[in-house]
Order: C-alpha cells, then structure tokens, then sequence
C-alpha cells in the first residue's frame, strides 16, 4: 500500500492505495465519485477524462499514486452552486450527447482545448477530439456545442472587458 | 482490465533510481509517462514486479540550448515537445511528428523519452530521432554514456538500453534553413502510423543538397532510407524526388499485419517519401 | 376571453429533459450501482476458438486472496437451463443447447469457462490466473461455404451439421423464366463483414437479492428489462413475479443490449446460491469477445433487367454467419432483411434463401439495422450496377424502377404494404441539396485532366421496415412473441402528469418525446411530465425498444392512452359543468361549453376533483388514470436518399469523404432536434461500415481486432460534417403519423460511400471494393483492375 493525497473537485483525500490501482478506480470505487465512466480498456476512448493538475489525461491510464500530490477534476467538479458551464449548457443546448456515456470525457477533453486555443475552428475541434470516442451522435452535434461554448466564453469576456474600460 | 499487482518506488533522484533498477534486474519496468506501459499492464502483457516511478526525478524534464544541441530531458512530455519554442525553431520536424503522437491527453502524460525507450517501430518518434540524428544519453550505474540514435534500437521494443539504465537526455542537433515533413499514414486519427516518413532536407540552389528519410513501421525498428537519400542528392524537380522515392523501401523489413500487407507498406513507403520529400523542399 | 393559442409541442426541438445528470455525471450507469456486501465477478474466458474441455479446477482461484467462491460449468449446470432463443425461423432449425458457462467444449475465443467471485475486482481478475483447464483443441470452423461442405469439422458435433437453417422466400413470377426473357443479367457477390457494435457503456449486471423471501432485483445495462424478466425467470427458473429487472441509465446499445446474455444469468444464479448481492462489468476487450457482433454475411445476387434499366427479378442466395450458438433473435436476423432486397423498386419476381451457418465465432445477432442494412446495401451496389452495364445515371435508373408516389400504398414483391412515401421529393431535394450536377461536371473536368485523386459520386435510395412489429405477422414469421407497446398514464392529483413507458430508452431522449406526444393530448405543459421507463416494478409491461419501433408503437401507445384520460376526464368535466358530453370542447388543458366559454374546467381541476371524488358522475372510478397497449397494423416505412462525394487518392488508395447529403423522410417529427441526432449517429455508423470495421478473425480462429485499439471506430476527426434534411410524408398506419428513425443512417448512408468509391474508380476498371474500403483494399482494386486491362477507355466499344 502507498500513502497518497489528492484534491478532487476541491475536497483533500488521503489514502492508503495499492500501486497498481487505476485512478479512474480510485475515483470511481473508493470515493464515489462514479460521474466519470470507463468505456476501455486501452486509453482509446477517452470517457474516463479527468483534468490533472490542469490538464486532461486519460484516467484510465494515469495509477492513482502517480496523481499523489496533484489536484484532479472530474465532470462532477465543474458546475458552480448548481450553474452549469458554458461546454455544459452548450452540449444541453445542441443535443450534443444522446446516451451520454462519452458526455463526461467530451467535455473534459474540450475543456482543455479551449483553454489553449479560445476559438477553435470545427477542423480543430475534431481535431481536439480525436481520442475521445462517442457511438451516438457522429460528432456533428458535439463540434457545434464546443464551437458555440468559444463563442459565449469570448462573447462573455469581451462584454467584460468592455465593462472594465467603461467603468 | 486490472493491473496485476506490482511493487511501487517513486525514488526522488537519478542515483537513487538506478540503483534501484540495478537491484530489481530484470523484473523491474520503468516508468515514465505510462501511456505505454499502462495498456500492456491492464491488458495484462507485461507482469512487472516493480515499477520503478522515474516521473518526479528533478532534472529530466525541459528543453535548453547546448551549443549546437538541442538537450531535451526525457522526461519532457509530447505536449510539452510540441509547444517548445526551441524545438519549433530548430526541430520542427521533430515538433511536427508529436502532435500526431496518439491524443491530446496522451500527449500530456507520455514522455519522448519513454517513447523512444520503448521502441516501438510503428511509435513516430523513434524514425523521427532517427532523422535527426539525435544522441540519446542514458545513465547506469557505471556512469552516463551517449548512444547516436542509429545504434539505439535494436529490435521489436528492443534497445541497447541496460535494465539498469535510464534515458535521461535526447540530443538534437540543431538545424536551422532545413525543411522538413513527418507524412503518417493511418486509417483513424488516433490509430499507429501504417507507415511514416519523416524527411529533413536541405536545399541549395533549387537542388536538394542533402536528405534524411526516417521510416516508421517498416521493419522491427525504425530505419533509414539510405537508397533513396542518396538518390535525392542533386534533386532539382518533382520528377526527379518522384525517382528517387522509388528506392525508398529498399533494405526494409515491413511486417505483415491485421492492417496492412508488406508489399503496401512498401509501396506506402515509396509514396510517401516523395510526398514528405517534396513537401519539406516547398516542392509540393 | 379566448384562450392563448399555445404552439403545439408536437414538432418543436425541446432540449432534452434527460441531459442534466447526463453533463454533471450524476448519472445511474450499472456498474456505479454498489449494494451492501457487493461481490464482484469475473469471468474465465476459452483463449481458442474450438476445444474440448478435459479439466476445469477453480480451487487454486478458491486460495487467493478475498476469493469467496467459484464455479465451473458443471457446478451451475442444475441451476441454469441454455440461453434462449426466441425465433426459431424455420419448423426445423438447429438449435443447440448455449449453456451459460460451458460444459464439455468450448465453441469460440471468448466463450466463459469458470466464474470467480471476489470481494473487489482487483481480486476477482487476479484469481483467474490460479484456474487451471486443460483444451484438447478441436478444428475451427471459419469459412461460411467450408462449413456447410460434406466434411466439414462440426461446432456442434451432435447435431450433426453446421447448417442451421435454410429459409427460402419466392414471389412474383418464376425467376428462371423472368431471367431468360432478361436483356442483362448481373450478378455479384458482396461480403457483409463482421461488425462489433461498441456501445460506449460496457455491459454490467448487477443482482441484489433477498434471499428471504426469495425475490431478486437485476440491475442490467440491458435493452430488454421485460424481455430479460421472462427469459431470466425461464432460465433459472426463478419465477417472473420474484424477478425484478432494471435497466438504469444505459449508455447505447446499438443492438447489442437486445439479448439474453450468460452474464447475466450468471449473476442471478450465483447471487441465489451465494445469497449476496453480485456485479458484473465486462471491459472492452472482453466485450469484443463476448457480446454479440453485427452482421456477418456473403450475399450472392443476381439481378435481372432490360436493357432500359426496369428491373425484372432479383435472386438472393445469402449465407449468414451464427456464430457459435442462436442467441435471443440471431437466426431472424437475416430474415428481417429478406423483404428488403426489393428496395423501393417494382420487379415481377423474387427468389431468396438464407442458410444460417454455425461458426466458431462469438454469436452475431441485432446490430443497429439488422438485416436491413444488408439486404439495401446489396440492391443499392446492384443498382449502381445496372446504370453502369445499361449506361444510365444511377439516379435515373432508380427513378425508372421505384414506386412512384402516387402509386402507394403499394404492395411489393417482397409482400410488404408500403403505406406511403415520396421518392421523387426526397431525392430531387437532396440533389439540389448536394450540388449533383456541378460535381458531375467537376468529376468529368478531373477525369479529363488525369487528377491522381479521383472524385467519386454515391447515391442510396432506400426504405426500411420499422416500428417492429404486428404481432400477427411476428406469428407467421414464427418470433416467440408479439410486437405491441403498452403505455399509462397517471394524473396525479395536483395536475402533474406520470407518463409509463413500456419502452427501454438507452439515449434515444424517450423522455423528452413522450412528454411532447403527451402534453399536446392532454394540454398541460411539457415541464408538469415525468416518463417513467427501464424498470419491471414501475413500468410492468412492455416490449422494450429495438428495430426504430419505440416511437412508431410505444409512442402511438402513449398518446392512446393520453386521449383515454382525456375521455374520462371529460365525463367529469361534464358533469361538473352540468353539460353534455357533446357540448364540451377540450383546447390546451381546458373544457369549455360551446357557447359559454366562461363555464370552464382545466384539466388539472378535473384531476383534483377526481382525486377527492366528491363529486364525480355515478359508477365512475375516481381516477384518470388510463392505459393502452398498441399492437400496429402495418410496419412504417421510412425512406430517403443519402448522396456522398469522395475523394480517392489513387496513389495511396485512401478515401476522404468531401460532402455527404440526406434527405430522410421518417413521416411526422416529433423533435426535429433528436430526429436530427438520430441521422447523425446512424450516418456515423454506416460510414464507419464502409471505410472502417472490421471484426477480423485469423485462420485459427482468433479475433485479431481485439481491442479497441485494433478495431477502428472512428472519432471526430475521421468524419466529415453532414448536410441533413427531411420531407415529411405522414405515415397512415400509426395515429402519430410516425415512421421511425434510429436505423435511417446507418442503413442508408453504406452503400452510399462504397457507391461514391466505385464510381470514382469505375473508369479504372474497378466494379467492387470490399468493405471495409480499407486504402489498401482500393489500392489492391485499382491494381487488379489495371493488371487485368478491364479499364473502361481501354474496353471495346
């Protein structure tokens, strides 16, 4: 067993874990925290997506004692007192999820995209997604949410700029 | 799939880690970024006793001018390769080829050293050294050694690399005014390269002065393609890079596999050198 | 005062009220579901594809840590009878027995051997290595036609033959006779390979029982909670009332979470013996061998026609691969494609057999499509055929050949009723839609000028029969049961409405579309329903949802029973209104006096007053409650054309989709918003057919593509983006007017794409590409091609 502690969505844990212990596991079986599903078994599909340390990996494929020390974010991390973010209003709003099993990677995975790269192109945006794989939607509708969350984030922030200078 | 159960080291420094590795022998597996050691273990094809955690030894991890090098830490990951201003200026090539490394969160975790050490022939990065011809330093416990890129891999996931050893270090050689292509080809986005080319040239005069040409996924490690180097010399149209690519598969040993037979891939070979060639001398 | 005039939900593109949870993750998957005590299984799996089992020792497993037991065949073998098959399609079909845990043999990679269970799932999977089993290997059987010869090595050595079935279907004329007064006669032979439908949520089955009064609750990512209840109950005898089944949030299924599987009787018969709560998740990997795989067909076929291009007759000689066992609808499979290799063509003759071969591969059964996609996939490569050997357009011999729209309902030479449809709107919208002209022109200006990279221009018209299905003609096609859906409807006291659903939504937005259908009959508003689904307690009859048949019967059923309640509720309006029935209006929610509009009662105070039953007509029950099972009449037909340009790159054989357009007509939408995802994901599929999958076996009878690394499903990055449309042309056999539209897509858009490659490299001399239309099998077509000199500027005239 090995001594590690983690921050998931903002609370500290500490656990004792077996090395080989998958964090996708530890995030699922030992904390509960079941909002983020495994759909393989070889880092292709890409629901089991978390942020580490502010970065999206595949959780599947990360061992829980190599995220000792690191703050994780899972999907259930991401809505505020109930309000939910624009990548998560933007999938409600273009249907972008049908069983919604990929939902969770989706989203993480996209979350990291527009961090780097604010407005993305639909091109890059499939790009972006290439490791996460969804059997319902063939995409189409994913990319727009992903397109139309840039679009309300940078609209958002420019109304906000523009309140900084008025003000 | 599950893991089976192994010891666990995180050692906190090089010395420490390859004493370590040193002790274990031959049961010990290193591990770097995971993104390839994870899937064998889950699916259960690899049986470690230790796994010996290299991933916080201070050091390992950046990007820094050596003169006329290149020093990238091994432990510096795909994402970090690919958006490291030194690397874009002076091994593009080597940039290029990362970013069609597996998937964004891939690319955060998995390591250019932990991709070359594992040697795999369809892995981008081991042609793309290769090409370079970049040095890779590795340290045991007899102390540190620098290996060239040609003499490192040696077979399927085979490398010259002692149990004991560690990659800490990939040399590249800085060039600047070469262009450069790494052409994959793969039937999905995230699948291995069926076959690459990773082309550096040099053009002088409208006429190609020099051309390297690493092949992935064409034998059990990556190659050179000598033939058709030489045959590029003194290229000065597309008809003539079209020729030459033709020797392209020369002295290769492609496998045969659920996606592709070895006469495609060498016909792949031959097509894609002369994409990757014309692409890289602004022929294309 | 008038009443506000409020837009119909019917027809709107509500946001799914199945999303929240959905994208906060607080969602209900099988395998979070933990219970007091839970133990968890794993399963030891046959690594050949054929052997006989000499020895199976699970003790050593017994000694590993937080192993609690462990079974082999044998031990479970008095407590569970063979997994089911419930369409014996012909009198005499094999059927052999498909024991949950194998006894004396093993049939294909995959098939289980021994069961452990474990107190976590690190232990469970550890103790698998400790189980010790001896093979003496048999020979695999692989190739459909060396299967059936005299000789062949047997996958059922006792019955004798690996034949399971043969069903021959003739209509019409006589074949021969059509065919010799034939001015062309084509024929082809087309590979359906294998697919491996991934849902992305693994299978799970979680049982929680009480063993006091012998009751069982089954958690399963199932389609089929009522189906599942009976066949669990059959198998392991566990009587149906003592069975509860719970599909919980279920993450797609595609097909392949319509069955019976041994897992899942697995659970339940250990979790009995055991008395404690059991889980089971396969990963991927695992699922790749034992959950069933789609398609798996050689279809020969022969068409016959003048040389204008009308048809005349098609002749279908079609080989089916089993798999290794019948599982719950296997052998019907290719049936249900049998009547639609006609397509939405007229012909005078038909003849068709299907012989069902067993395999040692894992079992095939329902992949989204199911025969359907087949059977058009076949006639639409036959069709570009035909063009090509009579020199027409491929749209204008379809147009010389389908049913024109004036002339439904039509009956086919299949012997189905089309109700209705619009060919000629559907496909002249989806050509203006596509540019079809200018790429013609763009195709000839490329052509003339050698570009490497070739443009290739597909077209697929087709139909497809949903809403599965009438349960008379379910007999004649001997299915072990019938086709109806069965829905309630509750008004609750305060005015919120429960709408009960017999159909098992598995991302089909279920919710959001019957609270639509509901709200408009009933008029209250779209946010006051709940739909209640996917639970044996709550929602206690149904058929569950396959075969673009929940909206079709399961829909039609909810807004019959939505107008029941409307019914009762007006007899109670009356009376409290002191009014004739008769004199009443109903419009949004409310009952008004012709005449005297102030005299209203709203829905929701009918409700509450039937609730207190103060004052309700004599004799009447104090409910509104209503319910309605509905049986069709008829299949519903959708249709459309789907058009697809490709580029093909001659030098590396790879193709890249540039534009792809369809113009589906699935009858009345609903939500056009779901309509649209359904295409969507069904196009995905069907593309991914063409270029893509493949589940790969090699001579031994090993699946090569065994993980999801092998096998490519394609992501964001390999497809293009898809130009979608619809005409709208009402179904006449369901009161909704709907056609269904889950299967659409994938049906459509296959032979579209391959159509598209074929005819770039037709010039070439290439008249096939196998699917999947690997770069290197169009590489290996263009080279054959070129090698044998059959290019067409190089043919005779």
């Amino acid at each position: 067993m090995t001594h590690i502690s983690v921050t998931v969505d903002g609370t500290a844990y500490e656990d004792d874990v077996e090395p080989r212990l998958l964090l996708v596991h530890y995030l699922r079986d030992r904390l509960g925290l079941t909002g983020t599903p495994i759909g393989c078994d070889t880092s292709n599909c890409g629901t089991c997506t978390v942020e580490l340390d502010g970065m999206s990996v595949k959780s599947c494929t990360v061992l829980a004692v190599q995220a000792d020390g690191c703050e994780v974010t899972t999907v259930q991390g991401l809505a505020r007192d109930g309000a939910w973010t624009p990548l998560q209003r933007a999938f409600h709003e273009q249907h972008a999820l049908q069983c919604g099993y990929c939902t969770p990677g989706m989203i993480m995975a996209a979350r990291d995209l527009l961090r780097e790269n604010p407005r993305p192109g639909p091109g890059e945006v499939r790009k972006a997604l290439e490791g996460n794989l969804c059997r319902c939607t063939g995409y189409q509708n994913i990319v727009r949410a992903v397109l139309a969350a840039a679009e309300e984030t940078s609209a958002s922030e420019e109304r906000q700029n523009t309140q900084e200078v008025t003000a | 799939m599950i893991p089976p159960a192994f010891d666990y080291v995180r050692p906190t420094g090089l010395d420490e880690a390859v004493r370590t590795l040193a002790d274990a022998g031959e049961e010990a597996k290193v591990l770097a970024g995971g993104q390839s050691l994870l899937p064998l273990l889950r699916l259960r094809l690899a049986f470690p006793e230790l796994v010996v955690d290299i991933g916080r030894i201070p050091g390992l991890r950046g990007v820094r001018e050596d003169g006329d090098v290149l020093a990238i830490g091994a432990l510096t990951t795909h994402h970090e390769v690919v958006h490291d201003p030194l690397v874009r200026r002076y091994a593009g090539l080597l940039a290029q080829a990362t970013e069609t490394v597996a998937d964004p969160a891939v690319r955060h975790r998995g390591t250019l050293g932990g991709s070359l050490a594992h040697a795999d022939p369809a892995g981008d990065l081991p042609a793309v050294a290769l090409a370079l011809d970049a040095e890779l330093v590795a340290v045991g416990p007899g102390g540190r050694r620098t290996i060239p890129a040609r003499d490192f891999f040696t077979d399927y996931l085979q490398t010259v690399l002692a149990p004991d050893e560690l990659l800490v270090e990939v040399r590249v050689p800085k060039r600047e005014g070469w262009g450069y292509r790494y052409e994959k080809f793969h039937r999905v986005a995230q699948s291995w390269a069926m076959v690459g080319v990773a082309a550096l040239v040099r053009r002088d005069d409208g006429h190609i002065a020099e051309a390297r040409i690493g092949l992935t996924n064409m034998g059990a490690t990556p190659l050179r393609a000598a033939a058709a180097e030489e045959a590029l010399a003194g290229a000065g149209d597309p008809d003539a890079v079209a020729r030459a690519a033709q020797s392209a598969a020369e002295g290769t040993r492609p496998s045969r596999d659920a996606s592709a037979s070895p006469e495609y891939r060498a016909h792949l070979a031959r097509v894609l050198t002369k994409r990757a060639v014309l692409a890289a001398a602004g022929m294309g | 005062m008038t009443d506000q005039a409020v837009a119909p939900e019917v027809g709107r593109a509500r946001l799914r009220k199945e999303d929240a949870r959905l994208i906060t993750g607080q969602t209900n998957w099988t395998d979070n579901i933990d219970v007091p005590g839970l133990l968890h299984l794993a399963v030891l799996r046959s690594p050949m594809a054929h052997a006989r089992i000499e020895r199976v020792d699970v003790s050593p497993a017994l000694e590993r840590p937080g192993v609690v037991a462990a079974f082999t065949g044998r031990d479970l073998a008095g407590e569970l009878g063979s997994l089911p098959c419930a369409w014996p399609v012909t009198e005499d079909m094999v059927l052999p027995d498909h024991p949950p845990l194998a006894l004396d043999e093993v049939r294909h990679a995959g098939d289980p051997v021994a069961v452990v269970a474990a107190r976590d799932r690190y232990a469970a999977a550890d103790a698998l290595e400790a189980i010790e089993v001896d093979y003496e290997p048999l020979p695999p059987v692989l190739d459909l036609e060396e299967a059936l010869a005299e000789d062949a090595p047997l996958v059922h050595a006792d019955k004798g033959t690996n034949r399971a079935y043969v069903w021959p279907l003739r209509t019409g004329e006589d074949y021969a006779s059509v065919r010799q007064r034939a001015d062309v006669v084509i024929k082809r032979r087309y590979r359906q390979q294998r697919l491996i439908p991934n849902a992305m949520e693994p299978r799970a089955v979680v049982v929680a029982p009480l063993a006091a009064s012998g009751e069982y609750t089954v958690y399963s990512a199932t389609q089929i909670p009522h189906i599942l209840r009976i066949m669990l109950s059959t198998v392991t005898g566990i009587p149906e009332h003592k069975l509860r089944v719970v599909a919980p949030d279920v993450g797609g299924g595609f097909g392949s979470k319509l069955q019976v599987y041994g897992e899942e009787a697995l659970a339940l018969a250990i979790a009995r013996k055991l008395g404690r709560p059991v889980k089971w998740t396969e990963s991927r990997s695992e699922g790749y061998l034992a959950t069933h795989h789609g398609r798996g067909m050689i279809q020969d076929i022969e068409l016959a026609a003048t040389r204008e291009g009308r048809l005349l007759g098609l002749k279908v000689d079609l080989l089916a691969d089993m798999g290794a066992y019948l599982m719950l609808v296997t052998p019907g499979i290719p049936i249900l494609g049998a009547f639609m290799y006609p397509g939405i063509y007229k012909m005078d003759a038909y003849e068709f057999t299907c012989t069902g071969v067993f395999t040692t591969r894992t079992p095939t059964d329902a992949y989204r499509g199911a025969g359907r996609p087949e059977a058009t996939y076949a006639i639409e490569r036959m069709m570009d055929e035909l063009a090509a050997e009579v020199g027409l357009d491929p749209v204008e011999v379809r147009r010389r050949n389908w049913i024109r729209h004036e002339e439904f309902p039509y009956t086919t030479i299949a012997g189905l009723t089309y109700d209705s449809g619009h060919y000629e709107a559907a496909t002249d919208k989806a050509l203006a839609l596509f540019g079809y002209d200018e790429l013609r022109a763009e195709q000839r200006e490329r052509d003339e000028r050698g570009d490497p990279v070739r443009l290739g221009i597909g077209v697929s018209t087709y139909t497809e029969m949903c809403g599965l299905a009438p349960s008379r003609v379910l007999r004649d096609l001997r299915y072990g049961a019938g086709g109806w859906e069965a829905a309630s409807i509750r008004m609750l006291p305060t005015g919120k409405v429960e709408v009960v659903t017999g159909t098992s939504p598995h991302g089909q937005g279920h919710v959001t579309s019957w609270s639509q259908i509901a709200a408009d009959v009933l008029g209250v508003p779209f946010e006051d329903i709940e739909v209640l689904h996917g639970d044996t307690q709550t929602a206690p009859q149904g058929m569950d949802t396959y075969g673009s048949r929940s909206l079709a019967v399961g829909g039609a059923a909810v807004h019959r029973a939505a107008e029941k309640v409307v019914e009762k509720a007006r007899k109670v309006a009356a009376h409290l209104l002191e009014a004739n029935e008769d004199d009443l209006e109903f419009t949004n929610g409310v009952f008004s006096v012709k005449g005297s509009p102030e005299a209203r009662k709203t829905i929701q105070e009918i409700a509450f007053e039937t609730f207190t039953s103060h004052d309700v007509p004599d004799g009447m029950e104090p409910t509104l409650n209503a319910e309605h099972v509905h049986d069709p009449e008829n299949f519903s037909y959708p249709h459309g054309t789907h058009l697809c340009a490709v580029e093909v790159d001659t030098e590396t054989g790879q193709t890249r989709i540039r534009s792809y357009v369809c113009v589906d007509d699935v009858g009345r939408v609903i939500n056009p918003m779901i309509v649209e995802g359904q295409v969507h994901g069904g196009l995905a599929q069907g593309i991914a057919q063409a270029l893509y999958e493949e589940a790969v076996y090699d001579t031994e009878g090993n699946l090569v593509s065994g993980t999801m690394a092998d096998y490519l499903v394609p992501s964001a990055a390999d497809l293009p983006e898809f130009v979608t449309d619809r005409t709208e042309t009402p179904a006449s056999t369901n009161p909704l007017g709907v056609k269904g539209v889950g299967e659409a897509g994938t049906i459509a858009s296959t032979p579209a794409v391959v159509n598209a490659i074929v005819d770039a490299l037709r010039p070439l001399g290439v008249h096939d590409v196998p699917m999947p239309c690997t770069p290197e099998r169009v590489w290996e077509a263009i080279r054959s091609a070129q090698s044998s000199g059959t290019a067409q500027k190089e043919a005779p005239a």
